[in-house]
């Protein structure tokens, strides 16, 4: 027998290639092409009056300076908006190389090409930019008070205003015992792959060929975006994502304006030209996430049943809108996590901020949901003196009550249907890892011991795997090396190993046989992209069903010539064998030979496979009629919704009584993205996606100052987690099979980072005893929270119940 | 102010012995030893995630101490024997796997463990855990995972690499038994 593939702990087929220094990534390559560098806006709102270069182009070996007046046709026009919504009225994009106005720090205005980046550079400090300095709107409550603009033409600085109801909101919250509401705020944070952006192009002046390479998370969108913009025919536009250093989302806007003056430029001057970003340009000119401003009205029973729920969502959208309003969808529908709301009314507004620009990071807009929905959940927990845990049960949609749907549009445009998941289960599963009912002992032992500790949860609901479609191709040559290919990207989640296990599994082949292309339009020029946790979902499931296709056919003619009935047939480890006599058999090999008929005998398997060897019917076509030549198949797959998967997360957390200090004590995670087709593959995305999301609650944040600076703009200042930082994960699986797709799979890639902010928060809440409604938050910012609880600006939890049915001493709560 | 950048730059002979191998080559005074490295020598391994001292992705050994490559010049090189994570393969200790690679504890344990993702910091991470073996060969968790807390990872959340220090001192054992 075949030994179990699918659903294995394999090793990753890339890690051998990537720790010995053969990993492939965008600086890696073209090292005969010119640099680029780029001038960039100082300012955050300015009019460009001036623009002079004449001393920049004294610089020895400066090849050409551009500005926005060098840029012909559709390379001077804005980028595309590329997901337009009915909602977004005002959507705004910028220029490759800013036009008259800049309207955030870090915006390209001159682009400089030369023989390496260290002379670009130097002529790039050369060039003199004048300005008339513009005021500046930083943060959402100037966005949202509208006294200042962005764009003139974009009144109070709205670019989208969404509303969606589900019942009647108004009058079920008049009818509620009881109500609360909620201000919430949360922080930007970004993406921040360790490798930045990069585009290197090609332009092969005799055939007329443009191959560029991008660090993208979809290159099919990047070959686009590129051909419309420099109207090339798309057959003469090849793009390549090679080793990509980390995407988190970031990587799938595109056409960054890198990505169209590069391949501009390598035209015009017929030379390759490359451009790698540094960290200070990811910070100021590449797009962070998060930053939201909520408020939550909600009304509920005095068993704490959600009866009416309200929300309003103020959203800072940076300087434009290159990638839509998806960001606050998905906040707006993923807020309801696993729970059944009554109502729901959700609207918001997405406003503009003279800040770089807001566009998805890992999670996209569910952790800000998760933390709306899931403070709620602790505050009407609160208010009724009931158990955290049991208050999310109560509302819970059941596995009985799937597909569950509730009745709003999801990002993708379609009906948010719940397909499946056992909320329940997940609960149970997690007060078990974490010690739910114990804890209220380990409380009172640590405050015996003079410590602070608190017990957080959150759970969430995430849409993966969205539309429409992804393809896999699959072809197996006479060596018995199997070919696959899809065309969206890898950036790290180990997709040669979990599609080459689908391939392996399927087909009945080694690993070691299977050898897995992604992301490169010459190999598959039909796919979407990477992001919204669909790779799994989407190439793997038309990579199991282009294996079924191949596998098929494999079968019809090795039963032609071993002259059996195909269901006679078994594959194992690359043989096609009669079940029950493994004697009668061929190697998958040669009936790919056999697959491909010849004229020309190059090698020995290839004299086996021309038109004068062996038998053959001379009624019969060499090809059969219904046939192609050689052994390969192709699917696509294309659903018709998202695929739900969810988790839920628990921390305990200790605060330093002086210092305020904050330290996770244990993280517990349990995860349940359907059928897994490699655990330990999931699992590291699942400890990745935490520390993200422990960054993201405790020390990650975007630090502008009111004139539109971001004060931070280095890793020496912006504090993502090191080691020392990120707590040892504890994590469990739950394992409930999607019946959407083929193999029973949801997206596994996000849905670390989402509840983070939530459970944390909760934990911080739970041991500080007044409420936390502010992410992320430093010890700073806690011990200025004690000291406005001590002087009774912030009321104390009602405490009445705290984490199990036995009560506290009331005697705990603090007198203000 | 940068206005009196001369046209044209000096360049320094340099003289570095990488991966055991010396190069000689004509430099300009501010090339970064990193620059040097991926873009002179085309040893593309070693990566640049911040340019200022602080991700560690450029980790290179010096003399076998690990050192930013980003934060040195070439010309301050001069002399010194530099490793770079290509240069972990020669290593004594270092095995090939089935796949072809040669691969020294260290990044056998990585690859074994699952201690990289996207595996753009996974060099600077394999040269600073080298050398930390040779000063402490059997560490505990919690010396590996403060060992490793000058690297930034933004993929594995870094739970993996802890382990695969751990395995690594182990696999460095058993190597150091059978070449005994």
């Amino acid at each position: 027998m075949t030994t179990q593939m699918f659903g294995a702990p394999i090793r990753r087929k890339e890690d051998p290639r990537l720790v010995t220094g053969g990993g492939r990534y965008l600086d890696d390559l073209g090292h005969d092409a010119l640099a680029a560098a780029f001038v960039r806006s100082p300012h955050a709102h300015a009019r460009i009056v001036d623009i002079d270069a004449s001393e920049a182009t004294e610089v020895e070996g400066v090849v050409g300076i551009y500005v926005h007046e060098d840029l012909p046709g559709r390379v001077g026009e804005p980028l595309p908006l590329l997901i337009p919504h009915p909602t977004l009225t005002h959507g705004r994009t910028g220029y490759a190389l800013a036009k008259d106005e800049v309207n955030h720090v870090g915006e390209p205005i001159v682009m400089v090409v030369a023989t390496d980046r260290y002379v670009a550079e130097d002529a790039c400090q050369r060039i003199r930019v004048t300005y008339d300095q513009l005021p500046v709107v930083v943060g959402i409550e100037a966005a949202r008070s509208g006294e200042l603009l962005v764009h003139d033409d974009v009144p109070d600085n709205v670019a989208a205003h969404m509303l969606q109801e589900v019942g009647d909101v108004e009058a079920a919250m008049a009818a509620a015992p009881h109500t609360l509401t909620l201000d919430l705020d949360i922080e930007r944070s970004a993406c921040m792959p360790m490798e930045g952006k990069g585009v290197y192009a090609r332009w092969d002046r005799d055939r007329g060929e443009l191959r560029m390479y991008s660090s993208t998370q979809t290159s099919t969108g990047v070959r686009a975006a590129v051909a419309a913009k420099l109207d090339l025919p798309l057959a003469k536009v090849e793009c390549i994502a090679p080793d990509v250093g980390g995407g988190f989302g970031v990587k799938i806007v595109h056409p960054w304006p890198e990505e169209v003056l590069v391949p501009w430029a390598a035209i015009l001057l017929g030379r390759p030209v490359k451009w790698a970003e540094d960290r200070r340009e990811h910070f100021i000119s590449a797009a962070h996430e998060r930053g939201q401003l909520q408020q939550v009205t909600v009304g509920f029973d005095d068993d704490g049943h959600l009866l009416a729920l309200d929300v309003k969502l103020w959203h800072d959208n940076g300087a434009y809108t290159p990638y839509g309003i998806i960001v606050p969808i998905i906040t707006s529908t993923q807020l309801l996590g696993p729970y059944k709301p009554g109502t729901y009314r959700c609207e918001f507004w997405s406003l503009y901020t003279n800040t770089v620009l807001v566009t998805p990071y890992r999670g996209a807009g569910r952790p800000q949901g998760c933390f709306a929905m899931e403070r709620t959940m602790d505050a009407i927990a609160d208010e009724l003196g009931l158990d955290r845990a049991e208050v999310r049960s109560r509302n819970f949609i059941l596995p009985t009550e799937m597909p569950w749907d509730h009745g709003l549009l999801f990002q993708d445009g379609r009906p948010l249907k719940y397909d499946s998941g056992d909320f329940p289960a997940s609960l149970a599963k997690l007060k078990d890892l974490v010690g739910w009912d114990d804890f209220a002992d380990y409380r009172r032992q640590a405050e015996s011991e003079g410590r602070k500790v608190g017990l957080g949860i959150g759970c969430y609901v995430e849409g993966t795997g969205v539309g429409p479609y992804e393809g896999g191709h699959i072809q197996i040559e006479t060596s018995g090396r199997v070919n696959v290919s899809t065309g969206l990207t890898s950036q790290g989640q180990g997709h040669e190993t979990v599609f080459a296990q689908i391939v392996a599994q399927e087909l009945g082949v080694r690993m070691e046989d299977v050898f897995v292309t992604t992301g490169d339009t010459r190999k598959m020029a039909y796919a979407v992209g990477t992001f919204a946790s669909r790779a799994a979902v989407m190439s793997g499931s038309a990579i199991a069903l282009a294996a079924r296709n191949v596998r098929a056919k494999a079968l019809r003619i090795a039963a032609d010539a071993l002259e059996v009935s195909p269901e006679d047939l078994e594959i194992v480890e690359g043989t096609v064998r009669v079940k029950g006599a493994p004697a009668t058999s061929m190697t998958l090999g040669t009936v790919s030979v056999l697959s491909n008929p010849l004229r020309y005998a190059f090698d020995e398997a290839a004299k086996a496979a021309t038109q004068f060897a062996g038998t053959f019917d001379p009624d019969k076509p060499p090809v059969a009629e219904d046939e192609e030549p050689g052994l390969e198949g192709k699917d696509f797959y294309s659903p018709t919704q998202a695929t739900f998967a969810n988790g839920m997360h628990a921390a305990i957390v200790e605060t330093d009584p002086v210092t305020a200090e904050i330290r996770i004590l244990r993280y517990c995670v349990i995860h349940d993205c359907g059928t897994m087709i490699n655990p330990m593959i999931v699992e590291g995305q699942v400890h990745g996606g935490v520390a993200q999301g422990v960054g993201g609650a405790l020390y990650e944040r975007m630090a502008y100052d009111e004139s539109g600076q971001l004060l931070n703009a280095s890793f020496m200042d912006f504090l993502m987690p090191y080691a020392s930082e990120v707590p040892t994960i504890e994590a469990d699986h739950l394992e409930t099979p999607s019946p959407l797709n083929p193999l029973g799979i949801k997206g596994a890639g996000e849905a670390g980072c989402i509840p983070v902010s939530a459970v944390i928060a909760s934990a911080i809440e739970d041991a500080e005893g007044f409420p936390i409604t502010r992410m992320p938050i430093s010890p700073y910012d806690l011990w200025e929270l004690r000291r406005r609880h001590a002087d009774g600006e912030i009321p104390s939890l009602h405490r009445t119940s705290r984490t199990t049915s036995t009560p506290s001493p009331s005697s705990k709560e603090p007198t203000a | 102010m940068t206005d009196t950048t001369p046209a044209t730059e000096t360049l320094h002979d340099v003289t570095v012995s990488v991966n055991g191998v010396r190069h000689s080559a004509a430099v300009p005074a501010r090339r970064l030893l990193s620059d040097f490295l991926r873009h002179d020598l085309e040893l593309t391994g070693t990566h640049v995630g911040c340019e200022h001292g602080v991700c560690g992705a450029c980790t290179v050994l010096v003399d076998g101490q690990p050192m930013r490559s980003c934060l040195m010049f070439a010309v301050t090189a001069q002399d010194h024997a530099i490793t770079t994570v290509e240069g972990l393969c020669s290593a004594p200790d270092a095995r090939t796997a089935p796949t072809g690679e040669s691969m020294n504890p260290v990044q056998q344990a990585f690859a074994e463990c699952h201690g990289l993702q996207c595996g753009f910091c996974t060099p600077g991470f394999l040269t600073t855990v080298t050398a930390y073996l040779e000063e402490n060969p059997s560490p505990t968790s919690e010396e590996a995972r403060e060992a490793i807390s000058g690297n930034l990872c933004r993929c594995t959340g870094y739970q993996n690499i802890v382990k695969s220090v751990l395995r690594a001192a182990e696999i460095k054992a058993e190597r150091a038994e059978e070449r005994a």
